[in-house]
């Protein structure tokens, strides 16, 4: 690949190994092991008096409400999940060449990765990008920039995941204009755009403008997508990032859901038909190390938003209660020390995913904490997926855990935990006026510093870390580098677009969005205009920043 | 009674990664530091800017979207341009161990990876402060 050079990165920082080498510590704390990962109690023994009594009620039959044990009646027996391995980095050509290769090796849909200015909506050549074009997923700037990304890619035969925010009627913009220029029309494109701002002022904080505006954009996307693209899943509500930020499995749970709930009224009161749009809503978890509280998770959330969207929001459809989600493993789990270990960690989290029963997973490269995945690494990741769906049998049989007497119980608790920090978030207002607040990202904040003090007094074991670390290992893997070249080309790309599109249409266009914005009317078509009018990603981003102001966080600790 | 060690903890950039730089900050308040954080997506400028008017002994900047390279240098020029030669600039991250080496080569201390231990990054802060601010600035536990 043009711009990956691999170079051994060692492992073991001597910070890692401090606690394992100091002399003659004090009595440890004992390991914690009478509860989860998150911190939920855990009995040495289940019996047969830990199920509930309703638990038939509770679970439904696969296929129904609530969806406790899947969404289909024969889960993966009639469709896999979709193996959809997260990729971009540098230039929009090396991420379209890891497209072709990782769609070669049996991937079967695409998930893209966009880098910090991207996310941001900044050019490449924008003062603030300085040093991030191209470092943490592939930059787009333009619409010449997306059309070389897709390049070769027939867009009605894949279906695409954008994992973008803050600028994301943009790229949906973007893509719909490339298929058209495919011959497509908007309805025959499928994916997932993440849209999901609240989530950001939460956890991954990359934004653009403050909350109330951001969401108004989202609802936007929404409302467009139910009416023009029904195979598209308009925002995808993500507990991903939350998790990672440091919250708990429940929190990860209650926040999410609460993000969800936000969506949905605020489609309602824009008049929107909750089942004209609900079906098309989707999700995205993170699956951690717990493995049972992980499949405990996934459970307890597909029947806590069947509950939540049949009763709460009276939809009728069927397919509005369905909860479908994308999964990741946890990679903040990985470790920088024995890399090589990961690989074990993400094989367990994988199957965790897939027994809580995920509609499409990814699986992380055992080289993430160290830099972007090797193609190496990915296909080891991408391999795991394989070997869990087609030699381990887990995927042949239905909710095969379900009746467990543990598996029940954990379920139920992740339930109720959930809902009591939901009801919290309900007595404040709802999650805009809570995450305004700060609340949120309060707590997570304290669960991730609680965390961090466990392991460093010994309570929380991370092997290769804080146990088992090895003295002196030498074992080296390959790592991906990003050439600096890159920023310098995506910089003079940028600048031809500019210099050679029509001007006179794009200042119209541009103004009919700024225009637009000073309205309550639905964004989207005005950015499609800007877009096809080669209006850049950072231009289109300025309008906002100009109408709606630009978003500052509090810096708290 | 000696004065408490003063860190700016500072993200820099676009990285919106904060919980390593929060947990750092909680970690340091708690081992009786004066912690400063500048909250996200500041300029190498601003940071300058703030170290010099917050008179901290300790810059901590954390970055996790590969952009090290870049803003170690640049925040570490703007630092000695305002004079501030003898503030200590470190720092973490995802960052190999040749960019390490390399950034540690123009000046910037001890970076910490991933599995570091907030007990460590403390311990050698509390070092380098023992040994270039001897007699000054306390050591409170």
């Amino acid at each position: 690949m043009a711009n990956e050079r691999t170079e051994t990165a060692t492992k073991t920082p001597k910070a890692g190994r401090a606690r394992t080498e100091a002399p003659v510590a004090p009595p440890a704390p004992a390991e914690r092991r009478g509860e989860t990962l998150s911190g939920i109690p855990l009995k040495p023994v289940y019996t047969a008096a830990d199920r509930p009594a309703d638990l038939e009620a509770r679970l439904g039959e696969p296929g129904q409400f609530p969806y406790t044990r899947a969404l289909f009646p024969e889960g993966y027996r009639t469709k896999l999940w979709t193996m959809r391995q997260f990729a971009g980095f540098g230039s929009a050509e090396d991420t379209n060449q890891r497209f072709h290769y990782l769609l070669g090796e049996g991937m079967t849909g695409l998930s893209t990765a966009f880098d910090m200015p991207t996310l941001m909506g900044y050019d490449a050549d924008h003062p603030m990008s300085l040093g991030e074009v191209g470092r943490e997923g592939v930059a787009i700037s333009t619409l010449e920039d997306m059309e070389i990304l897709f390049r070769g890619i027939p867009l009605d035969k894949v279906t695409t995941s954008m994992t973008i925010n803050a600028p994301a009627i943009v790229l949906l913009a973007m893509y719909v204009a490339i298929g058209e220029k495919q011959g497509l029309k908007p309805s025959q494109l499928g994916g997932t755009i993440q849209a999901d701002m609240l989530k950001e002022f939460i956890a991954q904080k990359e934004w653009i403008c403050p909350p109330r505006p951001h969401v108004k954009i989202c609802v936007d996307m929404i409302e467009w997508c139910a009416k023009h693209m029904p195979k598209w899943n308009s925002i995808s509500i993500s507990g991903y990032h939350i998790r990672e930020a440091g919250a708990t499995a429940a929190q990860e749970l209650a926040f999410t859901l609460a993000d969800g709930i936000g969506y949905v009224e605020e489609c309602v009161k824009r008049g929107m038909d909750v089942d004209a749009f609900a079906p098309r809503l989707s999700f995205f978890w993170d699956v951690h190390n717990d493995f049972f509280e992980e499949i405990a998770k996934f459970r307890a959330a597909r029947r806590l938003w069947a509950t939540v969207m049949r009763d709460r929001f009276g939809a009728k459809n069927p397919r509005s209660w369905m909860l479908r989600t994308h999964a990741q493993t946890a990679g903040v789990s990985l470790t920088a020390q024995q890399p090589l270990n990961n690989v074990a960690r993400v094989a367990l989290q994988a199957m965790a995913a897939v027994l809580g029963g995920t509609q499409s997973l990814h699986t992380n490269s055992m080289d993430e904490t160290l830099a972007l995945p090797s193609e190496e690494a990915a296909t080891v990741a991408l391999r795991t997926q394989q070997i869990l769906a087609h030699e381990s049998g887990v995927a042949n049989v239905v909710d095969p855990l379900a009746g467990s007497y543990f598996v029940e119980s954990l379920t139920d608790t992740m339930e109720s935990e959930a809902l009591a920090i939901i009801r919290r978030i309900d007595e404040m207002g709802g999650i805009i006026t809570a995450v305004e607040r700060g609340y949120p990202q309060k707590e997570i904040a304290d669960s991730a510093y609680r965390f961090q003090q466990q392991v460093e007094q010994g309570e929380r074991f991370i092997v290769g870390v804080n146990r088992f670390a090895a003295e002196e290992s030498e074992v080296t893997i390959p790592v991906l580098k990003i050439d600096m070249e890159i920023e310098r080309r995506q910089i003079e790309r940028v600048k031809a677009v500019r210099a050679k599109r029509d001007a006179a249409k794009h200042a119209a266009a541009v103004k009919a969005l700024r225009d637009a914005c000073m309205s309550d009317q639905n964004l989207v078509p005005f950015v499609l205009d800007a877009v096809k009018a080669n209006a850049t990603l950072g231009e289109i981003s300025d309008v906002f920043r100009e109408a709606y102001g630009v978003y500052r966080e509090p810096a708290v600790f | 009674m000696a004065r408490k060690i003063r860190v700016l903890v500072a993200k820099a950039g676009l990285d919106g990664h904060d919980r390593g730089a929060k947990v750092v900050a909680s970690a340091m308040r708690d081992a009786g530091f004066e912690v400063i954080y500048t909250g996200l997506h500041q300029t190498p400028e601003m940071i300058a800017q703030a170290a010099v008017q917050e008179d901290v002994d300790v810059v901590a900047l954390s970055i996790l979207s590969g952009a090290h390279m870049t803003l170690f240098p640049r925040v570490l020029d703007l630092m000695r341009e305002r004079g501030l030669n003898d503030v200590l600039l470190t720092g973490g991250g995802i960052i190999s161990k040749e960019d390490m080496g390399a950034l540690q080569k123009l000046g910037v201390g001890t970076l910490f990876g991933p599995g570091a231990t907030t007990g460590a990054i403390i311990d050698y802060v509390r070092g380098w402060v023992a040994e270039h601010r001897a007699g000054e600035v306390g050591t409170a536990k």
